[in-house]
């Protein structure tokens, strides 16, 4: 069984976050990259079905700029058994990344049989890889999955809506599932798994070996800045009990009077 | 003046309002409307106050629930006669799902979850958030038209004025909804009744402060008084407090309700992106130096297991009275 997953290289949760000079994207140099949390959930479930599934292959995919293969080598230390990296910068649109993807899946010449995501990615946050990529390979594909069963070429899928309520899908492979918090418990690389992935292989190339040209770029996004910053806001000092009467009335008061939205 | 079609989602044939958010910023442009399946009268006569010029209705048994190949399909067949230079829809579970996969039966480009939006003769400027809201960035559609857009709800907010048309009602049958290869076999409602939290008007969100899971039940009070959709933080979320659907945040959900009120949250980076567009925010922290206080327009410094209740009582009065 041939899986793929999909995967991005992230800013950490805790960065902060500045334009830079030109505008053109954030500033990069002092990021402390991380596999996209999302993806985590993706490799796991990959891991389990390959567990599950004897002679299955884990390849992980990533499209992106080769500051450093922190995202890849986690996948490969978690289990994965071989990477593509397609080289191209952090702020390329969805559809290049999809087609990036299709290529480099077409180039290992194997057929896949399940594509694995994050449901989103923390940077840019699109949430539209894994329908665009479903679109170019004729795939079924279930987004936000919290759940999933595989078993002999059949999928059951949970996907969360609004609400929290789940709606629940049947489907057979090949298809693409994007993962979301919750469907299962990524494992830590093991110290033998970091030092075995280093000697797994990680095959990279460009964006034109991927098929994929500027004019593949649908969306471009310019003049990165900083949201406004709020005024400082009042501040009731409410430790002790007649403090806090008098803070809650006050505040419900300026909720209503000043503010306008009770 | 451009040619714009808004895909219309439904609850209960009750249009979802944040396609009456998106046409209050297109006035002067031709806007047509588009939902599977039906309407109501008041929906309708909501679309034709706001400005649509038609309302398209595509009839098909096989897309009486949502499917993601099935509403792409349909769309794209119905697009196909017509030639629209933006498709617009709320980034909702149904919009964020099938927006992208139609988005790339044209070849053309989705962008997704824009905030702020406006129209310049035909031309669209439009921002939407990157890392949760950290940074923003403006938007050019560089792809073939149609181009696709999907507006965050609540992030524009209801049009101040109204723009009367009377709009001609277009039964659509023969929009194919094709292979449906991904089939929904069951539906488990949430626990929750209420509004999800990414269209929710008022939010009261608890934090690791609130200690477990039986304490929500405070904030549930507060929330049924006020209307709210109650959320939680990420540390809550880890800690087993609440489920993930309910985590607000850059691992969870981007919000931007009128009012948010946080109560036990001291304010990680990663919070703050995904509610620090609320219109108004309510901090409670025993801690007078969380970061939370900093995006707050009020704070109030105290125990939230005593304030919470307090809290509750206080807008039964206002609200009562």
């Amino acid at each position: 069984m041939n899986i793929f997953v999909c995967v991005k290289q992230v800013p950490d949760t805790e960065t902060k976050v500045t334009p830079n000079s030109d505008q053109s994207f954030i500033e990069t140099q002092s990021i402390k990259w991380i596999l996209n949390p999302y993806d985590e959930f993706a490799v796991e479930q990959a891991l389990l079905i390959k567990a599950a599934n004897s002679e299955s292959n884990v390849t992980v995919l990533r499209v992106g700029s080769v500051k450093d293969t922190e995202a890849l080598r986690t996948a490969m230390a978690m289990g994965a058994d071989d990477a593509v990296l397609v080289e191209a910068e952090d702020n390329l649109d969805s559809y290049s990344i999809a087609k990036a993807l299709k290529g480099a899946i077409d180039k290992t010449g194997k057929k896949p049989d399940l594509i694995l995501t994050g449901k989103q990615a923390i940077d840019d946050d699109c949430l539209q890889v894994p329908q665009i990529l479903a679109q170019m390979l004729n795939l079924p594909s279930v987004s936000v999955v919290v759940g999933m069963d595989y078993e002999s070429g059949k999928i059951t899928a949970k996907r969360e809506i609004d609400g929290g309520s789940i709606e629940v899908y049947e489907l057979n492979t090949p298809g693409i599932i994007a993962c979301n918090k919750g469907l299962n418990t990524p494992r830590y690389a093991s110290l033998p798994g970091i030092m075995k992935a280093k000697k797994k292989p990680l095959t990279q190339m460009s964006l034109a070996d991927a098929g994929v040209s500027d004019s593949d770029r649908k969306v471009k996004y310019f003049d990165f800045h900083l949201p406004p910053e709020k005024p400082a806001g009042k501040k009731f000092e409410a430790t002790e009990k007649a403090d806090a009467e008098k803070a809650v009335s006050e505040v419900v008061q300026l909720l209503r009077n000043e503010a306008k939205v009770i | 003046m451009a040619n714009i079609l808004i895909f219309l989602e439904t609850n209960n044939q009750k249009v979802k309002p944040v396609a009456y958010e998106i046409m209050g910023k297109l006035q002067g442009q031709n806007i047509e409307t588009l939902a599977i399946g039906s309407i109501d009268e008041d929906s309708k006569n909501n679309l034709m106050k706001f400005g649509a010029s038609k309302i398209h209705l595509i009839q098909n048994d096989q897309l009486k629930d949502y499917n993601p190949e099935g509403y792409s399909n349909a769309v794209a067949s119905f697009l196909k006669n017509h030639s629209f230079d933006y498709v617009f829809a709320g980034a909702t579970a149904i919009g964020k799902d099938f927006f992208p996969r139609l988005s790339a039966s044209f070849e053309s480009g989705c962008a997704s979850d824009i905030t702020h939006l406006s129209f310049e003769g035909d031309q669209l400027h439009a921002v939407r958030p990157f890392f949760a809201g950290k940074c923003l960035a403006k938007v050019e559609m560089t792809g073939p038209k149609p181009h696709f857009i999907t507006v965050r709800p609540n992030s524009i907010g209801a049009p101040e004025k109204e723009n009367p048309q009377s709009a001609e009602i277009n039964e659509i049958n023969d929009a194919q909804a094709g292979d449906l290869r991904a089939i929904i076999k069951e539906v488990i409602q949430g626990a929750s009744n209420k509004v999800d939290l990414t269209e929710a008007n008022i939010i009261v969100s608890g934090g690791r402060a609130m200690k477990n899971s039986e304490n929500f039940k405070i904030l549930d009070e507060l929330a049924d008084v006020i209307g709210a959709t109650v959320g939680a933080s990420r540390a809550a979320v880890d800690s087993g407090y609440a489920p993930h659907a309910m985590q607000v945040g850059q691992t969870g959900k981007t919000v931007s309700p009128t009012l948010y009120i946080a109560c036990g949250i001291s304010g990680a980076i990663q919070h703050l992106a995904g509610m620090r567009t609320s219109k108004v925010i309510v901090a409670i922290n025993s801690d007078p130096d969380a970061p939370i206080f900093s995006k707050a327009d009020y704070g109030i410094v105290g125990d939230l297991f005593e304030i919470v209740p307090m809290l509750t009582e206080e807008f039964k009065k206002i609200l009562n009275g």
